[in-house]
């Protein structure tokens, strides 16, 4: 047994345990997309860095109080957790403002929500509450897989109406892998996999024109590069002219210059690699990956099955964020509309992805609790 | 702990750990899609990346001048001072517009124009409001500019032609290029870019275009000039220096005045054109400029044709100045002796036709040299029946009638010199022998230019060499003053004592007080000048008219009065100078042209054009080889 036991840690002592070197990790981060705002502004602190900087205070605070909350209490909200960003999303389907041409905000007034980037925290939540009850054997049984199944696709329905492609595959994707830490059987995957391959050529016929254009833009931009392969072609030509050094701080000449579209929210990356080169590109790489390590290495010291779900998956959730953007700007991956975590210009992301690492950083400090099936202590 | 967590926790760790190994394996992918992107594919992007950023923005090349051939500027460039406006700085466009209004006039139509621009046009591209302003505009919008939020005043150059009208024809004009002058130069597409379209300036073109300098301009996804990178200044074109002596060509013009007519002054042993008018002419400035529907329809609609250039492009029956080549031809077949006479009776009847003299009474008894001096009709008549119209034709080519003599100046036409086969094969019926009778006076078909008819006595006076006309003596970058002759001076093959018999006669038409043009012979002591007189009919005289009396060309409309011509030389003792006077339907050679040709040959005696020595340090040739206006 640890120094914790059972029993409540104070809140000295948690403040004492709290990876710190991981708030510092994200500080530095976050850091870095404060740089690049400034650079995106042409060396300017207005409108993006200074904005993003007050956000990610508030964002920084909320992180630290949602680590400091024990566990069991965010084991016992998930599900209505789960409910309420499910009802936002629903929300926005009613009301929701028209933005970039799809509804994705909900205007609270003060605050421009975006309830898919919140649901993807949600969805990990309610999934790893689901299996955090269950054998392994168990889980994989099918009469228990139609439950967090349901979980999983409510949401996608709902964001593939907005329509948000991108959100949509994510929350399949970290749904997938919640399933496949939580104990879904290989086989279960085999016929999910045939399933949507079976269904592509169906739902090719329900994708916006845009969609479609997107996908074909991605398999060959150079067909299109003053229209819809725009993005892609300049984003490849910002980045492959920086080089192994970059062209220096304040002087990539592509994204100084308006050729690289979006580059204070998505291709924000593009912009440092074209000005730090590849070493900088590679070394934002390395903080990226020291930050997922993190979260895999923290799943993997916790004792209850509910901590190491949420740990893994929010690290899951944030690899996804990265991969995804990252690829999408090398051209890689269709252009669908994923920030880059902690550096892209954007509220909502922001948060989300600091309240995922008070969560991890909860799962560290509530590590060695044991908690019972139905979420009490043993 | 209970054995079921431990299971679930070992599982969690198998597949966790898989899950992160997957995950990290597609970061590294990442960083090899890196490595691919900005090492290996690094040149070629980065070069995409200039491609994007750098403008290119061509410099156009300053236009070479033309210079006459003592270096005095005859088309040079000129300012252009433009207004221009550009909506980013101006607030209220309109209101601006207004105020700018009160300084240049800007009426309704053009406000609209300008409004529409700025409207179409990204808001830092400037607008022209008004091109070719007149210095004190430039004046006066400079003191008004702090009530002129955005409009600014730029130069450029324009051509311009101080002479105006006196040389329109030979220097031509420039103008902006039409589709079909596109080669994919970008050049010729930069907007108020002008070629030449005519005369000097269209066969030079080129070395006058000079070549455009480049300027690198950095420039944002939407265009602006974000700053000048780089800049290479191109080469100025070169300057085209004429054998034109701009004085007598102003000279010549002002001779001519109303009339509608040519006169063509050349150096005989260079062929090099000293002189050569057309009237009535235009004004090259105004095509500068681009002209107006109804501008252009009053030039090209004139009966006098002004935009033709007649010394080169006008052609006429050379009437009486045939003659030399006439005779000459019969000269060299043996068909006469330099001693063979006629007797004039002042007609000649063959067959049904009756060929009268202009004496209508006779000349009587006529030899070759009074054949020319008093022009006898009858003389030629007899002799063409025995040489024959091939042989005329022959001779007549070896003087540069009826051919392209290759003047280094777009636009010559060839004349006419007839045979039997080009009847038979243009107009379809055999020869008749009358028709020789009226070639022999250079009338029917026979026709000729002014520039055709002063090649033929330059030849007749330099010892039967074959020179060939030009207008340009170099084209030069530092007045380099050495004479073109641009092609290799052949002996025509006529016999000397021949040409000499010729050159007798054509001395007698001035000094003999019996010749055709004894009154309008040089007075001036020392100087002196030969020739021939030409008149040449342009209608048919019936027979009725004739015997109840021929009309006067007075009394004619002036579409149907003779040509007058004139060909000349001078001095009559060294023969230098060769001319060719046309006046259309001007009336007689001996009272119309030859006044003329004498006025004319008076000054350029004087100013001895020709004895410009090469390499002579000349003015405007030897000092700084640009100047602004």
């Amino acid at each position: 047994m640890s120094q914790f036991g059972t029993s409540q840690p104070t809140l000295r002592q948690k403040l004492l345990h709290l990876n710190w070197e991981l708030v510092l990790l994200i500080v530095l981060t976050a850091s870095i997309g404060f740089a690049m705002l400034y650079s995106a502004a042409n060396g300017s602190f207005d409108p993006w860095a200074s904005r993003q900087f007050s956000r990610f205070c508030v964002g920084l605070a909320m992180m630290l109080v949602v680590a400091l909350v024990d566990i069991r209490l965010w084991l016992r909200a998930s599900y209505p957790i789960y409910a309420i960003c499910l009802g936002l999303l629903a929300a926005v389907e009613i009301m929701g403002s028209i933005g970039m041409g799809a509804q994705r905000w909900l205007d609270l007034g003060f605050f421009q929500l975006q309830p898919s980037e919140v649901m993807k925290i949600a969805v990990i939540l309610a999934l790893a509450r689901y299996f955090h009850g269950f054998d392994v054997d168990e889980a994989g049984r099918l009469r228990n897989l139609w439950i967090p199944v349901l979980i999983v696709v409510a949401p996608i329905a709902l964001v593939l109406r907005q329509p948000d492609l991108g959100t949509a595959m994510v929350v399949a994707m970290v749904g997938g892998a919640m399933f496949w830490l939580g104990g879904a059987r290989l086989w279960q995957f085999g016929v999910v996999a045939a399933g949507v391959a079976a269904a592509v050529p169906m739902a090719w016929q329900f994708l916006h024109a845009y969609q479609k254009q997107r996908i074909f833009t991605f398999l060959n931009p150079e067909n299109d590069p003053l229209g819809s392969g725009y993005h892609i072609l300049q984003s490849k030509i910002a980045l492959g002219s920086g080089g192994m050094f970059g062209k220096g701080f304040l002087e990539g000449t592509q994204s100084h210059l308006n050729f690289l579209p979006e580059k204070q929210t998505d291709f924000i990356f593009t912009m440092l690699a074209e000005e730090f080169g590849l070493i900088g590109g590679v070394g934002l790489i390395a903080l990226y990956g020291l930050l997922i390590a993190y979260g895999i290495f923290i799943a993997f010291r916790c004792r209850s099955q509910f901590a190491r779900l949420l740990a893994m998956g929010l690290s899951v959730n944030f690899f996804l964020y990265v991969f995804i953007n990252i690829a999408m700007v090398m051209g890689i991956l269709p252009v669908v509309g994923v920030p880059l975590p902690l550096i892209s210009y954007g509220g909502t992301a922001m948060l989300t992805v600091l309240i995922g690492f008070g969560l991890i950083m909860s799962c560290w400090l509530h590590r060695d609790m044991y908690i019972n099936r139905r979420g009490g202590l043993a | 702990m209970n054995s079921r967590d431990n299971d679930r926790q070992r599982f969690f760790t198998r597949r966790a750990a898989l899950l992160a190994g997957g995950q990290f394996g597609l970061l590294a992918a990442l960083v090899g899609r890196m490595y691919y992107l900005q090492v290996v594919e690094s040149e070629r992007y980065h070069m995409l990346a200039e491609e994007n950023r750098i403008n290119m923005r061509l410099l156009p090349p300053s236009r070479g001048r033309i210079l006459d051939r003592f270096g005095v500027p005859v088309a040079i460039n000129e300012q252009n001072y433009r207004v221009l406006i550009k909506s980013e700085n101006t607030p209220d466009v309109s209101a601006v517009l207004d105020r700018l209004a009160m300084i240049i006039p800007i009426n309704a139509d053009e406000k609209t124009r300008i409004l529409k621009e700025i409207r179409r046009k990204k808001k830092f591209v400037p607008v022209t409001v008004r091109e070719f302003l007149e210095w004190e505009d430039v004046a006066r919008l400079e003191v008004n500019a702090p009530d002129l939020p955005g409009v600014t005043i730029d130069v450029s150059e324009r051509r311009f032609y101080p002479n105006g009208i006196a040389a329109a024809h030979v220097l031509g004009y420039v103008g902006a290029p039409r589709r079909e002058d596109l080669t994919g130069d970008p050049l010729l597409e930069l907007p108020g870019f002008r070629i030449g379209r005519s005369g000097v300036e269209r066969a030079f073109d080129k070395p006058l275009r000079g070549t455009a300098g480049a300027s690198q301009l950095e420039v944002n996804a939407v265009g602006r000039v974000i700053r000048e990178l780089d800049r290479q200044e191109g080469d100025a074109g070169r300057d085209v220096v004429l054998t034109m002596d701009m004085a007598l060509q102003r000279s010549a013009m002002r001779r001519l005045g109303d009339e509608s007519g040519a006169v063509v002054v050349m150096d005989i042993e260079t062929g090099g054109l000293i002189a050569q008018a057309s009237t009535p002419s235009f004004d090259p400035n105004a095509f500068t400029e681009g002209l107006s529907n109804a501008q252009w329809r009053a030039l090209a609609d004139n009966e006098r044709a002004p935009l033709r250039n007649k010394a080169i492009a006008g052609e006429y029956a050379p009437g009486s100045t045939f003659k030399m080549v006439v005779a000459l031809a019969a000269l060299e077949e043996g068909v006469i002796t330099p001693k063979t006479s006629f007797f004039c009776p002042g007609h000649l009847e063959l067959g049904d036709g009756k060929f009268h003299c202009w004496k209508r009474h006779g000349h009587g008894h006529v030899d070759l040299v009074r054949s020319i001096s008093e022009s006898c009709d009858v003389y030629y008549y007899e002799i063409v029946r025995k040489v024959g119209i091939d042989k005329i034709a022959e001779m007549a080519s070896r003087f540069g009638l009826g051919t392209d003599l290759g003047l280094d100046v777009p636009g010559e036409r060839t004349g006419l010199v007839p045979t039997k086969s080009w009847k038979r094969a243009v107009i379809g019926q055999p020869w008749v022998l009358g028709e020789t009778l009226v070639a022999g006076i250079g009338q029917g078909f026979v026709l000729t230019t002014p520039l055709q008819l002063v090649t033929m006595t330059a030849r007749m006076v330099n010892g039967g060499k074959a020179v060939f006309p030009h207008i340009a003596r170099d084209v030069t970058r530092r007045g380099d003053l050495t004479e073109r002759v641009p092609r290799e001076q052949v002996s025509i093959g006529v016999d000397a004592g021949h040409l000499d018999l010729m050159m007798k006669a054509m001395a007698e038409v001035t000094l003999d007080p019996r010749g055709t043009a004894h009154a309008a012979r040089i007075k001036v002591p020392g100087l002196s000048m030969a020739g021939k007189t030409g008149t040449a009919q342009v209608r048919r005289i019936t027979r009725r008219e004739r015997e109840g009396g021929v009309r006067t060309n007075d009394e004619l409309p002036w579409r149907f009065r003779d040509h007058a011509l004139f060909v000349g030389y001078a001095p009559v003792e060294k023969p230098r100078y060769a001319i060719a006077v046309v006046v259309e339907h001007g009336g007689g050679g001996s009272s119309v042209a030859a006044p003329i040709a004498r006025d004319i040959l008076t000054e350029t005696l004087e100013r001895d054009p020709a004895k410009l020595a090469p390499g002579a340090d000349v003015a405007g040739l030897r000092g700084p080889s640009r100047q602004g206006t």
